[in-house]
């Protein structure tokens, strides 16, 4: 059955757009002359380059494990997978974007290690840390490892999905195989780049600072904002009349990922949280330092949002089984999510200074709006049933 | 009371799913099925109720947290008061975070010991237990469904007896158990 995007959804989605640039705009004009707008715009953009990024490539990971471990209930919604995983080119392209001008910009403030004058022993702005992590930290490797992770990304993303149209059109278990080593080995690249590029794109902001489950934590992140969208986008095109193979198990089994995958970030959030402390690591304690003073009520609310909120909702079968309480919890999750990269970001460059206002709300709309557009977009351009999938008759099937 | 039921035996899980909605369509009550390995769907179909193992989890995980809360507060604080990472310490809530991970485990381990025990209890399958099921051979290969008299006494035996045959099966029996 093939998609068509709906009017009102394109309403919607122009409605998000039209409010988010005009926000936007109102959130630039009324602090034009302030000192650190240009910080504030690539700070946001950042944000929602590396958020609506990330949720494309937690979808192409999803795809990715899939295949590896040769499941079958998926069958029946791997085009919605890959219509979220259609986002990344875009994504990728925003965030390059976004990347480019700061670099351009020496480090907008955000980067500070991208400023020249950090690693000159004669500028009184001298950094002896950032010195002595510039043979990691500087603009031309930087930029090595970022398109090596773009090209990296984009070739798997592109092979799986033509691969993906070639096996509705051929068939035979071949396409399955090769899908099945080529995810094996993206997952290998995907193992090692998710947390260079956390590292990278985000831990460098606070420079200063490391922490080993970073990466992990980003990747956690990502992956359950990403599962957060895929049942909500199942529930969406199901009520819509559509994917007539799925049933309540696939749902159930969505809303199970959703449920774990708020565990493993609130896991790996206490994790790091309670390794430093207990270590008494001192100069690590500076990242929270920042977080429990200026961001006190974000920062540990956005953990009971995120952890506590879901964890309880989520509990009984019932309610995993509930496209009302399922699409409630996920749009709490999307946001809790967004502010966690919103902190992520934030708290490094702008410090005390950062406050939501207009420019954040407006950027995260248009960000949300194009998000939105583009995979239902993307929905459209392959069939919603893979046909000759060899496990499509078990996902059918599926009963748990 | 001695009680008679019908044994009726299938090779084939998916034979025995059939059959099992066609008894069930009829007005026949199924008691039990038996099989080696969990079949999907028969629940439904032979109106099994839904478990109860689930509260009796989460009774277990909360039984787990407060233990292993008091434990923690006791050891550590009450009756030896410990240096933790050189903290400012003396109550439980300073060194909070040090518990958490140990206040998990516990709840784990007794909310998973715990289902695990009760499982057993109420399937009366714990180790030495006599076995419950008809006949060995629904641990290898085989599939049993079980009927009984008393609760189906508005069919005759006879009737009982030819609705299975139309169902596939390949062995019958009858038993009259305590």
């Amino acid at each position: 059955m093939e998609f068509k995007v709906t009017n009102k959804s394109k309403t919607l989605t122009n409605i998000l757009l039209g409010v988010g640039v005009l926000f936007t705009a109102i959130g630039i004009f009324s602090h034009v002359g302030d000192h650190n707008l240009v910080q504030r715009i690539m700070a946001n953009g950042l944000i929602n380059g590396f958020y609506f990024f990330a949720i494309g490539l937690g979808a192409l990971f999803f795809l990715a494990l899939q295949y590896a471990t040769e499941t079958g209930w998926y069958a029946s919604i791997k085009r919605v997978i890959e219509a979220v995983a259609g986002f990344l080119p875009y994504g990728m392209g925003i965030l390059a974007v976004v990347l480019l001008i700061i670099t351009f910009l020496d480090g907008a403030h955000v980067y500070l290690w991208m400023d020249p004058e950090t690693t000159n022993p004669a500028s009184h702005h001298y950094d002896e840390i950032i010195d002595g992590k510039s043979a990691y930290l500087n603009k031309l490797f930087f930029w090595i490892r970022t398109l090596a992770y773009f090209v990296v990304y984009f070739l798997y993303w592109r092979g799986f999905k033509n691969r993906s149209l070639e096996e509705d059109r051929v068939g035979g278990t071949e396409i399955h195989f090769l899908n099945y080593r080529k995810s094996a080995v993206f997952l290998v690249f995907f193992a090692v780049f998710s947390s260079s590029s956390a590292w990278d794109w985000l831990m460098s902001i606070d420079v200063h600072w490391f922490s080993t489950l970073y990466g992990w934590y980003c990747f956690a992140g990502m992956w359950c904002s990403a599962m957060t969208v895929l049942v909500m986008l199942t529930i969406y095109l199901k009520k819509l009349g559509y994917l007539p193979n799925v049933n309540d198990s696939h749902i159930h089994d969505l809303g199970k990922w959703t449920f774990a995958t708020s565990f493993l970030w609130s896991y790996l959030w206490f994790s790091q949280f309670m390794l430093i402390w207990y270590a008494n690591l001192g100069e690590e304690v500076v990242y929270y330092m920042t977080r429990i003073e200026h961001y006190k009520f974000l920062y540990f609310g956005m953990f009971f949002i995120n952890f506590a909120f879901p964890m309880v909702v989520l509990m009984s079968r019932e309610a995993k089984r509930h496209a009302g309480i399922l699409t409630f919890v996920g749009c709490i999750i999307l946001i809790g999510h967004w502010l966690d990269v919103y902190i992520l970001v934030s708290a490094g460059s702008m410090g005390a200074t950062a406050s939501i206002g207009f420019l954040e709300i407006g950027l995260a709309l248009v960000g949300a709006g194009f998000f939105i557009r583009t995979i239902l977009k993307n929905l459209t351009k392959a069939p919603l049933t893979p046909v000759n999938h060899p496990f499509l008759d078990e996902s059918i099937h599926h009963e748990i | 009371m001695a009680e008679k039921v019908i044994y009726a035996m299938y090779d084939d899980d998916d034979v025995l799913k059939d059959g099992a909605k066609l008894l069930v369509a009829k007005g026949v009550k199924v008691s039990d099925v038996f099989s080696p390995f969990p079949i999907h769907g028969i629940d439904p179909i032979i109106g099994v109720k839904q478990t109860r193992l689930g509260i009796v989890a989460f009774l277990f995980a909360i039984t787990g947290t407060l233990l292993a809360t008091y434990g923690m507060r006791f050891f550590m604080i009450t009756d030896w008061p410990m240096n933790i990472g050189g903290k400012p310490n003396g109550t439980y809530l300073d060194n909070m975070l040090a518990f958490v991970p140990i206040t998990f485990e516990f709840t784990v381990m007794c909310a998973a010991h715990g289902m695990a025990i009760t499982y057993l209890l109420r399937n009366k399958t714990l180790p030495g237990m006599p076995a419950q099921n008809p006949d060995p051979r629904t641990t290898d290969d085989k599939f049993v469904i079980e009927l009984k008299h008393s609760e189906n006494s508005q069919f005759s035996e006879d009737e009982l007896l030819s609705m299975l045959k139309q169902t596939g099966i390949i062995e019958i029996d009858q038993k009259e158990i305590n």
